[in-house]
């Protein structure tokens, strides 16, 4: 076996894996994105129902956070995986279509992504809510606005301000939730590693190269998390 | 549709999981809170070198996703010649050791930021009584400051344990029978998805719930000047 060195094994040459390592990561940003869009749609109903629901939306609410926190991502992908694969092929059983349909593994991995991180959103918009001061809401309606509308111009805007570093937290776990996407088969950064590690017989180069890249998304983006944060609360007082 | 006498046969089998996965967790949690110890001690050191290296090791940790670190020590180590032949092999070669490896330094990051927080939070006085004793920066950091930060940083601890024993599933991925890994054994060998992973999750949850109510077990009896106090009714003693 002829090892090839290390830069140009990665590199963007004939035998260099650079082009395929960085497709890797755009899938893991794209995987990890809507999943991560589709907890915020989550997180909102969640919190919804635990500030404002009655008693059975509010004791579903947190069992549905207390569930999903307390158990394995690994195992929630899984469950998606095989079981959306199960549920699609009992439909098309349903109508006459025979054989197993699979779920593809993105749709399982990103619903499962925001399925869990579903459950850091609403915390982190329900500890956002209550930051937001009575006052403000009382003084929209004083003014006239209906409901809808003091939610959209007034509690809306304020809570996504003070979630701001909450969400920050949540997108980095995300990120690194999206690495367990790999069981499904999608290839993101972490398959497209295995994939190279494979044929190359380099795991060390390739999985040191993926952490790398890990760590490029994950500076890169707490440092635009921390300009975001910077940015919106350019009205507030700095203690 | 959910067939309840498959569920806890199911059940009875994941069962033999529990032992591995608390194994991992407890052991990983052991040897990383000592290393995050250590790797806190060099944050506060005011070393300038030490404080960096600290500060790389948990950036390097934190940024990156567990399942890559995993990888990292079970497929890439083997690739260098020099750890093939040393005396590590034995171990690194074995998919246990590099589990509890990897949750280990992967824990210890984590971990060492929570007793970085629970050092600085030690009120100055204190320190500052501890020397005006006569105690050496050593001693006073022994006796007086570390128990103190732990203290403080036991209800985080208690959140990053529970992170633990979810990440010990990862183990499953290289291999490891813990509750994961028969799980998805069973879940192959019958095609009954549902029933196996609601019981695994049941499994989990169970064992979370134990370990909160064991670190809030800790937490009272170490802080019995936060209880109330008890009200002792006053003896008025017949005088005669």
């Amino acid at each position: 076996m002829n090892q090839v060195g290390f830069l140009e094994l990665m590199g963007f040459g004939p035998q260099g894996w650079g082009p395929s390592m960085l497709f890797g990561a755009l899938m893991t940003l794209a995987v990890a994105g809507s999943g991560f869009l589709l907890g915020a749609a989550i997180g909102t109903l969640g919190a919804w129902a635990k500030i404002a629901g009655g008693r059975v939306a509010r004791s579903l609410a947190d069992l549905y956070t207390t569930v999903l926190r307390g158990i394995p991502d690994l195992l929630v992908i899984y469950l998606f995986y095989f079981g959306g694969g199960m549920v699609l092929s009992s439909i098309a059983h349903l109508f006459g279509e025979g054989g197993f349909i699979s779920l593809p593994g993105f749709a399982a991995g990103a619903l499962a992504i925001g399925v869990v991180s579903g459950a850091h959103h609403t915390e982190v918009f329900r500890g956002a809510f209550r930051a937001v001061s009575r006052g403000e809401i009382e003084a929209a309606r004083a003014v006239g606005m209906s409901r809808m509308l003091c939610f959209r111009r007034i509690i809306a805007p304020l809570v996504l301000r003070y979630a701001l570093p909450g969400l920050g937290n949540v997108w980095q776990l995300v990120l690194k939730e999206s690495a367990l996407v790999s069981v499904t088969g999608v290839v993101e950064l972490v398959r497209e590693a295995q994939i190279g590690a494979g044929s190359t017989r380099q795991p060390f180069d390739f999985f040191i190269s993926a952490a790398a890249l890990y760590l490029c998304i994950t500076t890169l983006s707490g440092w635009m998390m921390r300009r975001a944060e910077r940015h919106f609360s350019r009205g507030m007082a700095r203690a | 549709m959910i067939d309840l006498a498959f569920m806890s046969e199911a059940w009875g089998k994941l069962l033999a999981g529990v032992p591995l996965t608390l194994q991992l967790a407890l052991l990983a949690t052991a040897l990383g809170g000592a290393l995050a110890v250590a790797l806190a001690a060099m944050r506060v050191s005011g070393i300038a070198a030490l404080d960096a290296a600290a500060r790389f090791y948990v950036f390097a940790f934190r940024g990156s996703p567990l399942l890559v670190q995993i990888f990292l020590i079970y497929y890439g180590l083997g690739q260098f010649r020099a750890v093939r032949l040393s005396f590590l092999w034995p171990f690194l070669r074995e998919p246990y050791w590099c589990a509890v490896l990897a949750l280990t330094l992967n824990t210890a990051a984590y971990a060492s930021e929570i007793i970085r927080g629970g050092l600085l939070s030690v009120p100055r006085g204190e320190i500052e009584a501890a020397r005006a004793c006569g105690m050496s920066r050593s001693l006073a950091f022994r006796r007086i400051i570390l128990p103190l930060a732990l203290r403080q940083a036991l209800p985080a601890y208690g959140n990053e344990l529970i992170l633990m024993v979810k990440a010990t599933s990862l183990a499953s991925i290289i291999t490891l029978m813990e509750i994961t890994g028969i799980a998805a054994k069973l879940v192959s060998d019958t095609y009954r998805v549902i029933e196996v992973f609601v019981a695994a999750g049941a499994l989990y949850l169970a064992i979370n719930f134990a370990l909160t109510r064991i670190v809030m077990a800790v937490e009272y009896w170490l802080t019995p000047h936060l209880r109330p106090v008890p009200v002792i009714a006053l003896d008025t003693g017949d005088a005669g």
